[in-house]
């Protein structure tokens, strides 16, 4: 009789439990098919903009996203009330880039220093995931640059002579929603140098990073050293960029101070002659604007 | 729980000579309650739908998910969603990084969960599209709500399907817009939900 009591009991009970957890362990059911379905999911936003300042980040147009990019560099701040702090002697460099895929973009620019032309390509090795599955992000960059300005007194100045390489690896991992780093060795190509002092090939070592202020402002910085030795006819020096990055939909705003007044990799990594303990700051500014160039594929 | 249903079984066929009111009635509630947990029939996907749009004059803005995990049980009446935000897609892959980033935040805030119940008796047997009221809670960017609506039940081919259609104010869930594109983005946001969901042992 007792044992049939104790299964009355439990009969009664078990629905009545089943019953008051039902909000609850309805939920619970969900997320626990959920977490037995993890997948790698990439991260997004390592980086605001597809330029840390001056150097690449691994970012890049999504497929089908066109981006136009208005690069300024304003004078020296030591040139002086006169120049009105460098602002009188802008150089520019705009830009288009385009997504081919979500991996692969493409991109062409121009600046307005010795009116260099360059295409650039970028393709993502790895995509960091959020679960660190795979823990960094890495890119393969490379940029072909080709002066047109006009020398008179140099004819002999032919395509070849005129044309310079860059090819980077971008590693970046994104700590965390505020802090992003990136590592970047460089590998530079010139057909030509100054004298015969000069490599041809030129290495130097990136490091950028972001740290976020707000959802939508971040202080970006910048560093691209150039082991000395390789370029000797002029005084040249690393690289250093301070700057923020605002977002606000569709643009981004890059403003910075930088001892560089070139925007591209052979101008700013090794011809950088400028040194901040001499005033040589440049004020600059890039923006971006995206455009979208057809419907994105439904993903499953 | 058919094993605890035979059990039972034999174990008052075993001991007839205790029979009297009291312990018939006793076990026809056993057998009722046991019944009717072993009947408990639970229907469930991992691949429903939800959309949400935002329509304004400057832009239209349409994000959907086909990853929305849903259960909906029948005897208890009760129902729950789950779903990752990062599954929601944008025909803008930069929108999609912002609704990310600095919409949803769903590094920090992964989900948006729905538990909720309806009151309403309904024969899915008829296998017509049947309206419910489900109220429950609604759970998004870290904020938990009441949240009622009226949905939609059906039954086909072994298949239940739950189907709403309401507005949220994105307000209401500490998502803020910034007064620089809040001409873009409307108000008030429509939500679709539609789940297929198949028995679930």
């Amino acid at each position: 009789m007792r044992t049939y009591k104790l299964i009355l009991l439990s009969a009664l009970l078990l629905p009545l439990s089943a019953a008051l957890s039902q909000d609850t362990s309805l939920l619970k059911l969900l997320d626990d098919s959920m977490a037995g379905n993890k997948t790698h999911v990439p991260v997004t936003g390592t980086f605001k903009g597809t330029h840390i300042i001056n150097i690449q980040s691994v970012e890049a147009p999504a497929k089908r996203a066109l981006m136009f990019w208005i690069m300024h560099r304003f004078g020296q701040l030591n040139d002086g009330a006169y120049q009105l702090f460098g602002l009188d002697n802008a150089t520019m460099r705009f830009g288009f880039d385009y997504g081919l895929t979500d991996r692969l973009s493409i991109g062409v620019g121009r600046s307005t220093f010795e009116k260099t032309f360059d295409g650039t390509i970028k393709y993502k090795v790895l995509r960091q995931t959020e679960d660190d599955h795979i823990p960094i992000t890495a890119d393969l960059f490379g940029g072909i640059y080709y002066k047109t300005l006009k020398y008179d007194d140099k004819p002999y100045l032919n395509t070849t002579y005129r044309t310079s390489y860059a090819a980077e690896l971008l590693l970046a991992k994104k700590f965390d929603r505020n802090l992003s780093i990136q590592l970047t060795p460089i590998f530079l190509h010139y057909n030509l140098v100054q004298t015969t002092g000069d490599k041809n090939n030129i290495f130097a070592m990136g490091f950028g990073g972001r740290v976020k202020l707000t959802r939508r402002l971040s202080l970006n910085a910048e560093y691209d050293y150039l082991p000395t030795g390789q370029v000797n006819s002029i005084n040249v020096h690393s690289s250093l960029s301070l700057g923020f990055d605002i977002e606000t939909g569709g643009h981004v705003f890059q403003l910075h101070v930088t001892n560089s007044q070139g925007m591209i990799d052979p101008v700013f990594i090794s011809q950088t002659t400028g040194t901040w303990g001499k005033g040589n700051i440049f004020f600059g500014f890039n923006v971006s604007r995206a455009f979208n160039t057809g419907k994105k594929a439904k993903k499953s | 729980m058919q094993a605890r249903l035979t059990t039972d079984k034999l174990y008052l066929n075993s001991n007839n000579k205790y029979n009297n009111m009291t312990k018939k009635a006793l076990t026809a509630i056993v057998l009722i309650a046991t019944v009717h947990f072993a009947h408990a029939q639970l229907y469930f996907t991992t691949t429903g739908f939800a959309g949400f749009y935002s329509k304004t004059q400057f832009e239209d803005i349409k994000a959907e998910n086909n990853q929305v995990y849903a259960v909906i049980d029948v005897n208890k009446k009760a129902i729950a969603f789950s779903m990752l935000l990062n599954g929601f897609v944008f025909a803008k892959e930069l929108m999609q990084e912002h609704f990310n980033e600095n919409y949803a935040e769903s590094d920090k805030y992964p989900k948006a969960t729905f538990t909720g119940t309806y009151i309403d008796n309904i024969d899915l047997s008829s296998g017509a599209q049947t309206t419910i009221h489900v109220s429950g809670t609604l759970t998004l960017h870290g904020v938990s709500k009441p949240f009622s609506t009226a949905a939609t039940l059906a039954l086909a081919n072994g298949v239940l399907t739950g189907q709403a259609s309401f507005q949220l104010v994105p307000g209401d869930f500490n998502i803020s817009i910034p007064s620089l594109v809040r001409s873009k983005i409307a108000g008030k946001i429509d939500v679709h939900i539609t789940a297929n969901c198949k028995p679930r042992n």
